[in-house]
């Protein structure tokens, strides 16, 4: 089991390695140069050669690619150009909503999803089942921007019952902030639990046919029993695996929607950063996002060691 | 067996795998919608009634009715003339993305596959490129190259690339192990021969399944890439362009957000209903379960 666990650790380490190349590497792409580019067409030779020391881009790439190395293990993700503080800060003080947005968009998902999907591999080619699989289909060629907007119209504008946009005031408590929440979360929630719910239905019908739930049902278990205890359990490792990708694609689909509904997160960061080239900020968020899906992966491998007996030997 | 005989097998094998796949409901509504869509792209100068950037600000912000069945926008343009035109880059956008992904998807995945040296480095790699959320990194690639429609495609094919190469390299490690490629090495053919006449030829289903899934991703990408500002220039329609123009009116004016929406659905949902059935035909072992 512990060589299981330190496997593991090392092949996230090397990916998160990899990752810190990709994000260097994505910046100096960049046709021209990356000084210039972020001061725009009005910046003076001057400005430029000084962010180009202040960013160490006069250095050789190697170097810079050490030295952004090293900052990063000194925990340091550098400084936004047009914020005037340091990423690391900006990330923070955007996280709440972001954080807000991915966990009840993901328990949206859930609630909807789960109950059908093991509902409609229980009662396989019902009508039940066909209108579950195809309104999935259907949820998941919906873009959720477009989504957000259908729902901030008729929902906020129209009928006035949520909030149209933004987060709630300085001093809002944490409940006003999730109704500020709810629009976002639910066009999020409705448009990613298509995937759980397809994965559960699958899930559970390749265990639904096992030796053992035929053994539980001959034992007089009821089905009740036999479905939630007996297979569900066994289901679970497919299900806890998509669960942890969608997590990964919310905090992506957050980005888009944060900005329809108005909402101060990371995404809205990081689409402003984009529109006055602050690289840094595109950086910082990046490998972040990046580090949590990663981390979010481990999490689930080590699960895996909890749910599945199979995994520890 | 005679030579004529054995040549004409595949072929019959290929119609009646054809002939199966439309059977299939769904697959038989998604291709037609898709080849409508495809029609409609081709012929857009002679199917539109007006110009897609025809100005008329007499006629600003008319409901859909007999003159204008999508009604216009903020400028008169005709918006059922935009969105057969919007089409036309949305579905250009796909096949350039899924054409360019897989070049570079199934070089890595069979390169990975094949040679055991570069599978780790090459798996790696990939890992690293799919910890990125999809769009996120098409937006950090876009702010780097700066937002054009040949970097949206260029940014999308590299975010896309990793999850074909998954496939293949998946895929090629098994075949890799089968007797007929060990009998083609024994008989000395080379290498490259191989990859692509034995190894690739059977990689075909699983890169059809997954292409047509990248076609819908990249189409709804590139949707929301535009929608934000950083795809296309905001003057070119697409259906994520259009979307965010009409999001300003939505309002006064939903119909400009409506149809542009309706018509990324329609192809997405054509466009994974065709996949799906491809999938369940090429891979018995999920056909009884998803």
């Amino acid at each position: 089991m512990i060589r299981y666990i330190l496997q593991r650790l090392a092949g996230m380490i090397v990916v998160m390695f990899l990752v810190v190349t990709i994000v260097f590497v994505i910046v100096r792409v960049t046709p021209g140069d990356p000084a210039a580019v972020m001061l725009g067409p009005d910046a003076t030779p001057q400005d430029v050669a000084d962010l180009r020391t202040k960013l160490g881009l006069d250095q050789p790439i190697l170097l810079q690619y050490v030295f952004y190395f090293g900052q990063l293990l000194r925990g340091d993700l550098g400084q936004s150009i047009f914020l005037n503080m340091s990423v690391g800060s900006a990330l923070l003080e955007r996280a709440e909503p972001t954080f807000f947005l991915t966990l009840f968009s993901l328990a949206i998902a859930s609630v909807i999803a789960l109950p059908v999907g093991i509902y409609a591999a229980y009662r396989r080619g019902s009508f039940v089942d066909q209108a579950a699989t195809t309104i999935a289909m259907l949820a998941a060629s919906i873009p959720s921007f477009w989504l957000g907007l259908i729902l901030m119209q008729f929902f906020a504008v129209r009928f006035n019952l949520f909030p149209v946009s933004g987060y709630g005031g300085p001093g809002s408590t944490l409940l006003d902030r999730l109704y500020h929440l709810a629009l976002p979360a639910i066009a999020l929630g409705l448009v990613s639990s298509a995937l759980i719910m397809r994965f559960t239905r699958a899930s559970m019908l390749d265990v639904l046919g096992d030796d053992y739930v035929r053994t539980a049902r001959a034992k007089g278990l009821t089905e009740r029993h036999v479905v939630l205890r007996h297979a569900l359990k066994n289901a679970l490792i497919p299900i806890l695996t998509v669960l942890g990708l969608t997590a990964a694609v919310l905090i992506s689909g957050a980005v888009v929607t944060e900005t329809v509904f108005g909402l101060p997160g990371v995404g809205n960061l990081v689409v402003s950063a984009v529109l006055r080239r602050d690289y840094p900020v595109i950086q910082g968020a990046l490998l972040v996002i990046a580090g949590i899906y990663v981390l979010i992966n481990f999490a689930i491998d080590m699960l895996y060691l909890l749910v599945d007996p199979r995994v520890r030997y | 067996m005679t030579d004529d005989t054995a040549s004409l097998l595949p072929q019959r094998h290929r119609l009646k795998f054809v002939g199966q796949l439309f059977r299939r409901r769904t697959v038989a509504v998604g291709v037609l919608v898709l080849a409508v869509f495809l029609v409609i792209a081709v012929l857009a100068p002679w199917l539109t009634p007006y110009s897609p950037s025809k100005l008329s600000i007499v006629n600003r912000l008319k409901p859909p009715g007999a003159t204008f069945w999508f009604g216009t926008d903020e400028f008169g343009r005709d918006v059922f003339s935009r969105t057969i035109y919007a089409g036309r880059l949305s579905l250009l956008v796909g096949f350039a993305v899924v054409a360019l992904s897989s070049v570079i998807g199934i070089t890595l995945g069979l390169l990975a596959g094949f040679f055991r040296r570069l599978d780790t480095p090459i798996a790696r790699l990939i890992d690293a490129m799919m910890a990125f959320p999809d769009i996120l990194l098409a937006i950090a690639l876009v702010a780097a190259l700066g937002p054009s429609l040949m970097t949206v495609i260029v940014a999308l094919a590299i975010v896309y690339a990793p999850r074909l190469a998954r496939t293949v390299r998946a895929s090629t490690l098994v075949i890799r192990e089968l007797p007929y490629v060990e009998a083609a090495q024994a008989l000395g053919i080379s290498t490259f021969h191989i990859m692509t006449r034995h190894v690739l030829r059977n990689l075909v289903s699983p890169i059809l399944v997954q292409g047509t899934f990248l076609f819908s991703s990249a189409m709804l990408a590139e949707a929301g890439l535009s929608f934000l500002g950083l795809g296309v220039s905001p003057e070119i329609p697409t259906w994520g362009t259009m979307i965010a123009s009409g999001r300003q009116y939505i309002g006064q004016a939903d119909w400009m957000t409506y149809f542009p929406g309706f018509a990324i659905i329609l192809a997405v949902l054509s466009l994974q209903m065709v996949g799906d059935g491809l999938r369940d035909m090429l891979d018995p072992r999920l056909q009884r379960n998803l």
